[in-house]
């Protein structure tokens, strides 16, 4: 179990709003979802991406432990969807966790979960090195989950249910599409299906915005929320209600 | 005594030593700034004229009203008021709010192209006496200046001297004039002019008995224009009113005097609020008078100007005046310098509203009081108002109680000065290095001639050989040319008042500095690490480059470039350290462009880092725009390698982000910026300008600036009002890397 090299995409070292305090991101590369709104189609392809080691990245992240420490902050994985390079982020987050004390992120669709063989075992020994997971659940109703981001989504609850068995600290994400994810009676759906979980520290709206539009460009990839537009204010002050978000 | 009643007595009592007044008698505060008190009626009126003032001023295309007749000295003007009713704090420049002195000593020459520029005509008598009978700086410098001296100055590889105008960037101890009151300031000074009685009259010696004896004549001056207000300030201040008013007086003559590219205050909060806090306990005065007499102080200190010329403005834009205050920090005791009186200051921005002047600046140290960081914090995300520099790293060479001059140059208050050295461009040297010495602009020989580079593909070692003899040349120059320049700043336009008020044995820097540091560590970097191809015109001339392949860009927290950068900064500091300078001032450098990074930039070609013709340099030691992938934090990681001990003058940054970027709500967002600074200090970096606001924000007062006159703009070291720039500079400050990822 674990590895040493991994696929990255990029690196942000100024996140602010991926966890508390400041976080060191790391963008993996490679993604089974193809939500509509994703504002980083760049990370899709696996197989892609910039070869590292954990050793490089660690080496890298040191140079900022004054900011991350300072601020309650750390390490955040995300992507792509960081848990298709389990192995990986297993061996990072024991040598973080042993080198630094660093505080740890993932910030996972759980588009890749499984209760099965190797994945299952590696992420039980993750989680044991992983302080919070951002999780992301984008549609309760399966039919429209499907149509949002072309997979069902009965593996990605039944991903919440086992972080809340295993008790791991969890931030849901939700974000909040007109038209795709902000009918009112699947956030009740939603927000119903979140108060079964015991490990939910803070719920937070993600209000859709237009600033992957250019990255589709640039991948000549066909925009496919052309007509969308950023929901109003109304309705992310509904959301927030409904859902307890912070 | 009254005045020092109830004060901790010391040898500070015998001879001046304000340091010790303010160590033996000041309380620290540690709290939070609930105890803070709104603006008073006066307040609210009187802040409600000088923006009338300032609308006008605008209006008027960027000047209310000029003297053309009265030449400024400390005694010229009989007093004036913004609203003598009204105000606790009185004196302005002239006799009237916002108009402007005439000041010439700099150069009579720019006196009257400021006024001409704004429609006023100069008295043609100020003008033959000023070129016919007084000669000023200016005059002065050009005698001295060789002919490779004035060719360096008009291609624009030495740019921004102050050969026409005043240097600035002296700090006179305005707290002395309020703390012992000028009968004791000017015995002290006969005490110091006594030691050079019985002495071999030598030119060092003759020189200071000369300027000794201007300094007295200039504190006698100063309380004849302290009477014409009706305050006798020969006598120690005995009230917080007559502390503030007796300093600010102080401050006053030296602008009246001087119209310096800076004139800052110093630090005096800390001093200022042991008047405070026994006026307090004594109960003459209550939380809300206490903020009162600072926010009328503050007032004054906003509606500080000066005669400029739209060229003057092209390189430092927004009409700044960097009336610098520094605040807080930590004492050589452990304690921090912070008081109540540090939060009334900063409260101005509330009580008053976000301003660029003064320039309030944040001597940060991880050791602050938490409260005070984040009410700094709130402050810099509501108003862009603050600058940041790193205590912890300028106590250990200048002590606890030093200040800002101007945007980043540390000096101990009344025991040092520089000789303000504006820069060098280094972009534009790299360019000679590639080119023989020939300007690529002007097409003329500016160096000696040197063997330019033939290749077709260039070659680091190459290159960094015929660099490093263009820095030596360049070097030699520059100094030389600021010994002439601050020879006769000396003799023409000596700043009496302001020395008057430093000790006589002050310790004197030759402040230079650099521009373009981001521009040439990426086009090294894209000569080391990438393909570029040089083209050049029908005379060989090489007049712009073909960048092959991607190079590490300075800005990722890349050793491979920011070694560059770290050696180009020593390299050069080295090489000016080398030659001897006016006066003995010992050489420091800065890595800081104020806002001439535009300037610099239409000066200078196409470089090999892929920069365009005239565009831009980014600000001082910023990354340049654009290239920095790595976000925020990475950037400010590279631009802390720079080494603060070759570059004593002070390493400028700026950074700008957008608030959703900063955290997601007030509390995140304020523990977030704290930490940046905490981080930023704990990395050695020196200075941090700080934004927080959309771009949208900046566009939008683009078009509608009547409804932005406050909008507060962190730029190289200062800040201005937005709206006051130019279109170009507006669309540099825009174009600029906002961090706005979220």
């Amino acid at each position: 179990m674990g590895q040493h090299q991994g696929r990255i995409h990029s690196i942000e070292t100024s996140g602010m709003v991926d966890g508390p305090g400041i976080r060191f991101v790391v963008f993996m590369q490679g993604c089974l979802l193809r939500c509509l709104y994703c504002h980083n189609p760049d990370t899709w392809t696996i197989g892609k991406g910039q070869l590292v080691t954990v050793q490089e990245l660690v080496e890298d992240i040191r140079g900022y432990l004054p900011f991350l420490q300072f601020s309650g902050g750390g390490v955040t994985v995300s992507g792509g969807e960081p848990l298709l390079q389990a192995d990986f982020l297993l061996t990072l987050f024991q040598a973080l966790k042993r080198e630094h004390g660093i505080h740890t992120a993932i910030d996972s669709s759980g588009g890749c979960f499984t209760r099965r063989g190797h994945f299952f075992e590696t992420l039980q020994q993750l989680m044991k090195f992983t302080d919070l997971v951002l999780l992301d659940l984008k549609q309760i109703d399966p039919q429209k989950h499907l149509a949002l981001t072309g997979k069902p989504n009965d593996h990605i609850l039944d991903f919440a249910r086992f972080l809340s068995e295993a008790n791991i600290p969890v931030w849901i994400r939700h974000v909040l599409v007109p038209g795709l994810s902000d009918d009112e009676a699947d956030l009740r759906k939603l927000a119903d299906f979140i108060k079964t979980l015991r490990n939910v520290e803070r719920v937070e709206i993600l209000p859709y915005h237009e600033m992957g539009k250019f990255k589709y460009e640039q991948l000549g990839i066909e925009y496919p929320l052309l007509h969308t537009r950023p929901p109003d204010e109304e309705t992310i002050r509904m959301a927030k209600e409904i859902l307890g978000a912070h | 005594m009254l005045a020092w009643e109830g004060f901790k007595s010391g040898s500070w009592q015998e001879e001046i030593d304000v340091r010790q007044f303010i160590q033996l008698n000041y309380e620290p505060y540690v709290g939070d700034p609930s105890f803070l008190a709104g603006p008073t009626e006066a307040t609210q009126q009187l802040w409600k004229q000088f923006m009338e003032l300032a609308k006008k001023e605008r209006d008027q295309g960027g000047v209310l009203d000029m003297d053309t007749e009265v030449v400024s000295s400390i005694t010229s003007h009989g007093p004036g008021y913004l609203n003598k009713e009204l105000e606790v704090i009185v004196g302005i420049q002239t006799d009237k709010p916002f108009k402007r002195a005439l000041q010439p000593y700099g150069g009579i020459r720019m006196a009257k192209n400021a006024c001409e520029s704004y429609g006023y005509e100069l008295d043609p008598e100020i003008e033959h006496i000023f070129s016919t009978y007084r000669k000023t700086h200016n005059q002065g410098v050009f005698d001295g200046y060789s002919p490779a001296m004035s060719l360096a100055r008009k291609a624009g590889i030495i740019t921004g001297l102050p050969d026409a105008y005043g240097r600035g960037r002296i700090i006179g101890d305005y707290r002395r004039v309020a703390l012992y009151g000028t009968d004791f300031l000017a015995k002290s000074k006969k005490n110091e002019r006594s030691f050079f009685d019985e002495r071999t009259m030598t030119e060092d010696v003759i020189r200071a008995r000369e300027e000794i004896a201007e300094q007295l004549r200039a504190l006698t001056e100063l309380k004849q224009m302290a009477a014409s207000y009706g305050f006798d300030i020969t006598k120690p201040a005995e009230t917080a009113r007559e502390a503030f008013q007796w300093l600010y007086f102080g401050y006053l003559a030296a602008i009246k005097e001087q119209n310096g590219a800076a004139m800052s205050l110093g630090r005096t909060s800390t001093f200022l609020d042991i008047y405070i806090a026994r006026d307090l306990k004594e109960q003459r005065l209550t939380e809300q008078g206490a903020q009162e007499l600072v926010d009328h102080f503050v007032l004054k200190l906003r509606m500080v100007k000066f005669a400029r010329t739209p060229e003057y403005n092209a390189l430092f834009s927004g009409d700044p005046t960097w009336v610098t205050e520094s605040l807080g920090g930590i004492g050589l005791d452990g304690r921090p310098l912070v008081t109540k009186t540090t939060f009334r200051f900063l409260h101005t921005l509330e009580t008053l509203g976000p301003s660029p002047e003064p320039n309030l600046t944040v001597l940060w140290s991880h050791r602050l009081p938490q409260q005070f960081k984040e009410y700094c914090a709130r402050m810099t995300i509501q108003t862009s108002s603050l600058q940041y520099e790193n205590d912890d790293l300028m106590r250990t060479y200048f002590g606890d109680d030093y200040g800002i001059a101007c945007c980043v140059s540390a000096m101990r208050i009344g025991k040092q000065m520089q000789y303000f050295g504006a820069r060098a461009n280094l972009a534009k040297a790299l360019l000679y290095a590639i080119n023989g010495g020939m300007d690529e602009q002007m097409k003329v020989q500016v160096s000696p001639p040197m063997r330019p580079i033939l290749s077709d593909k260039l070659d680091y070692d190459e290159v960094m050989d015929a660099f490093d003899y263009m820095m030596e040349w360049l070097a030699e120059l520059y100094i030389n040319t600021l010994n002439v320049i601050h020879y006769m700043h000396d003799k023409y336009c000596y700043e009496r008042i302001e020395m008057a008020l430093h000790d006589q044995e002050t310790m004197r820097t030759m402040a230079t500095g650099i521009a373009g540091l981001s521009v040439v560590t990426d086009s090294l970097s894209a000569i080391k690490y990438a393909n570029v191809r040089p083209v050049r015109d029908e005379n060989g001339l090489v007049v712009d480059y073909i960048v092959e392949g991607e190079y590490p860009a300075y800005g990722n927290n890349d050793d491979r470039a920011d070694d560059i950068a770290i050696d180009l900064v020593k390299r050069f500091f080295r090489k000016l350290k080398k030659h001897s300078t006016y006066r003995e001032a010992k050489t420091t450098m800065s890595v800081l462009t104020i806002t001439s990074n535009v300037v610099y930039g239409k000066l200078t070609g196409n470089t090999p880092d892929g920069r365009k013709k005239g565009e831009p340099f980014a600000p001082g030691a910023n990354p340049m725009h654009g290239r920095d992938r790595k976000g925020a934090i990475a950037s400010l990681a590279s631009v802390a390698k720079l080494p603060y001990e070759y570059a004593l003058d002070g390493i400028s940054n700026t950074f700008s982000i957008i608030p959703g970027a900063l955290g997601k709500s007030d509390e995140d967002r304020i523990r977030n910026l704290t930490a940046i600074l905490d981080g930023y200090t704990a990395k050695d970096g020196h200075h941090l300008n700080i934004n927080v606001f959309d771009k949208e924000t900046l566009l939008d007062a683009m078009d509608h600036p009547e409804q932005y006159p406050q909008l507060t703009v962190r730029v190289s070291g200062y800040a201005v009002n937005f709206i006051k720039l130019t279109r170009e500079q507006q669309l540099d400050v825009i174009n600029r890397t906002f961090h706005e990822k979220i």
